[in-house]
């Protein structure tokens, strides 16, 4: 399958990226080329192979539901770029 | 020998019978660090004044005689390990003046045992890459050789070590980015089994492959460190609840009837004249030491980076869209609304390869590719966890290179991704079957660069990888060569 420059910018957007043409021309051959190598996958038959999302099999983890103190409204806000009160602030949501 | 070029060990020994206090290996450090820094780069930022304070408590501790193995060393944490108080970067922009509110549970461990840290390494930003040049903060150099790459992503671990500017680092290892950066700056690196160590505190890249661990001087240090992070977290729910070995119990040489895997797929043609003599230079000590060998096949070996680079950037994908400018780290000073803000801060803050790895990510998990690409990943995963377990079958642990060549030129690859993601191609299958590997110095190429061997193990099974790399450190002199700075 071919990598259009339309299908790199589409993905950019679902990524939240915005790509100076430099980048969309870049991405648009290298991702061509790294999915033209994965495609390298479908020699293989997976039919009936169970899918591994994680190397160690285990159970849910489960521990009592104890209430502990938490790092608190300062140190939460520590790194914050813009704060207001004990919030977050952000740019208008609705527009 | 100098205080800087101790293992931990040694240092422990000096510490322990009062022949010097931590505040002064730590100052032989500090300042080994200031020497060699302009040429090495491996730090993003020293601790010198916080470091000299925690050395003060350990030398307290150890007057007071309740001293660990691990008090008064100085160590360097790459900079993905959150750290309480001293900026943690990642290698980006984007975290470029974030300072952590808490410490990764790893390094809560080292810190509470006494341990010092002198500062924060270099890396791949976000721990994307195989050779340190993606970092936002410049490229770490190899100490063996200025003009080539440390390897990646824990390149400035790896270089710290090598350059003795540290006694013992720890770094991160998704695809390969402890045990290739170790093989290529000539130290011991070991990535543990999955669940081993806590992730917690640790910047996520690809969760389901991200493992901690050591890079170190030599084998002992590597168990020795090993130990201390080791064992269940509650605030990992992947981190698995069993015991914790004393694993410096398993550094004796023997490895008498030991049997170990050679697999077939691994003798790729372009692996390197050097590389393949050092492996052939290992397998003949080991035969000499009386290790048996048996040739093996991992038949998927050859699918296994397409199947990381679907896997590990569909996970990053989702990892980093925490990166939106609201809670922590980079914001666009130029946003009109909230859409524009998520937009501009990630475009301004993250370097090229995260973008890229970020976009294939996205791509692998959109709708009406799911299927054929992140699911289809996940099963030839299965396939080749299930080529490794059915070896484990016959053998002990699977002997390998590290990497198919010694490190290559800063600059070479930077401009062909898949090249460079071609070269984990032993490391990655060991991330996906999710068990340990650990790599150890096991020659030198003509032109003076080292070259590791890899030893994996059963999941869980540590102790017997480390046993056989003790067994080959002690028969060997590898371990000795130094770089010369």
């Amino acid at each position: 399958m071919k990598i259009t420059r339309a299908d790199v910018e589409h993905v950019a957007k679902l990524a939240r990226l915005e790509l100076t043409e430099e980048e969309a021309a870049t991405f648009t051959g290298q991702m061509d080329a790294i999915l033209a190598y994965v495609e390298k996958l479908n020699e293989l038959d997976t039919a009936g192979i169970v899918p591994t999302a994680h190397a160690v099999p285990m159970e849910n983890a489960f521990r009592e539901d104890v209430a502990t103190p938490s790092i608190g409204i300062d140190n939460a806000l520590a790194n914050a770029p813009s704060r207001v009160d004990g919030f977050f602030r952000v740019p208008k949501v609705i527009e | 020998m100098e205080l800087y070029e101790l293992t931990i060990h040694e240092l422990h020994e000096k510490l322990k019978r009062k022949e010097v206090s931590s505040v002064e290996a730590t100052q032989a450090l500090l300042a080994r660090i200031e020497a060699t820094e302009p040429k090495v780069g491996a730090f993003i930022t020293v601790t010198a004044d916080e470091a000299l304070a925690a050395a003060g408590e350990a030398d307290k501790r150890i007057a007071a005689g309740t001293m660990d193995v691990l008090t008064g060393i100085p160590v360097a944490l790459k900079d993905i390990f959150l750290t309480k108080g001293v900026k943690t970067t990642c290698g980006s922009k984007i975290l470029a003046n974030f300072v952590p509110p808490y410490d990764a549970t790893s390094w809560e461990r080292l810190r509470e045992r006494g341990a010092v840290l002198v500062g924060k390494l270099n890396q791949d930003e976000f721990a994307m890459g195989s050779s340190c040049e993606s970092s936002a903060y410049g490229s770490t150099k190899n100490p063996w050789d200025l003009a080539c790459i440390p390897g990646g992503s824990s390149g400035g671990s790896a270089a710290a070590i090598a350059a003795r500017q540290a006694t013992a680092t720890l770094g991160t290892d998704t695809g390969g980015s402890i045990r290739q950066p170790a093989s290529h700056c000539g130290c011991v690196g070991l990535k543990p089994t999955y669940g081993r160590v806590s992730r917690y505190g640790v910047i996520a890249y690809a969760s389901s492959l991200d493992q901690v661990g050591p890079v170190t001087r030599d084998v002992r240090d590597a168990a020795i460190m090993l130990g201390a992070v080791a064992g269940h977290d509650p605030k990992d729910s992947t981190s698995v609840d069993r015991p914790v070995p004393d694993y410096t119990k398993a550094l004796v040489p023997d490895v008498k009837g030991l049997t170990v895997g050679l697999p077939r797929e691994y003798h790729i043609p372009g692996l390197d004249a050097d590389v393949k003599k050092a492996m052939d230079g290992a397998i003949e000590t080991y035969r000499q030491l009386g290790a048996e060998f048996v040739d093996i096949s991992l038949p998927h070996t050859d699918y296994a980076v397409a199947t990381y680079y679907l896997i590990a950037t569909a996970e990053a994908s989702s990892n980093l869209a925490r990166y939106d400018g609201v809670r922590f780290g980079h914001r666009t000073a130029e946003a009109g609304g909230l859409m524009e803000m998520y937009v501009k801060s990630r475009s301004e803050g993250f370097g090229a390869e995260v973008k890229r790895r970020v976009m294939l990510g996205t791509y692998a998990l959109s709708s009406g590719y799911y299927d054929a690409y992140y699911l289809k990943a996940q099963k030839v995963r299965t396939l080749i966890m299930h080529d490794f377990l059915k070896a484990f079958e016959t053998v002990d642990v699977i002997l390998t290179p590290v990497a198919p060549t010694p490190a290559f030129r800063i600059g070479e690859k930077v401009n062909d991704p898949l090249q460079m993601y071609l070269s984990d191609i032993f490391t990655i299958p060991v991330n996906l079957a999710g068990t340990c590997a650990v790599s150890v110095p096991a020659g030198l190429s003509k032109s003076g660069l080292p070259i590791g061997l890899q030893l994996v193990g059963k999941p869980f099974g540590e102790e017997s990888i480390i046993k056989a790399a003790y067994s080959f450190e002690q028969a060997t002199e590898w371990h000795k060569q130094k770089a010369v700075l």
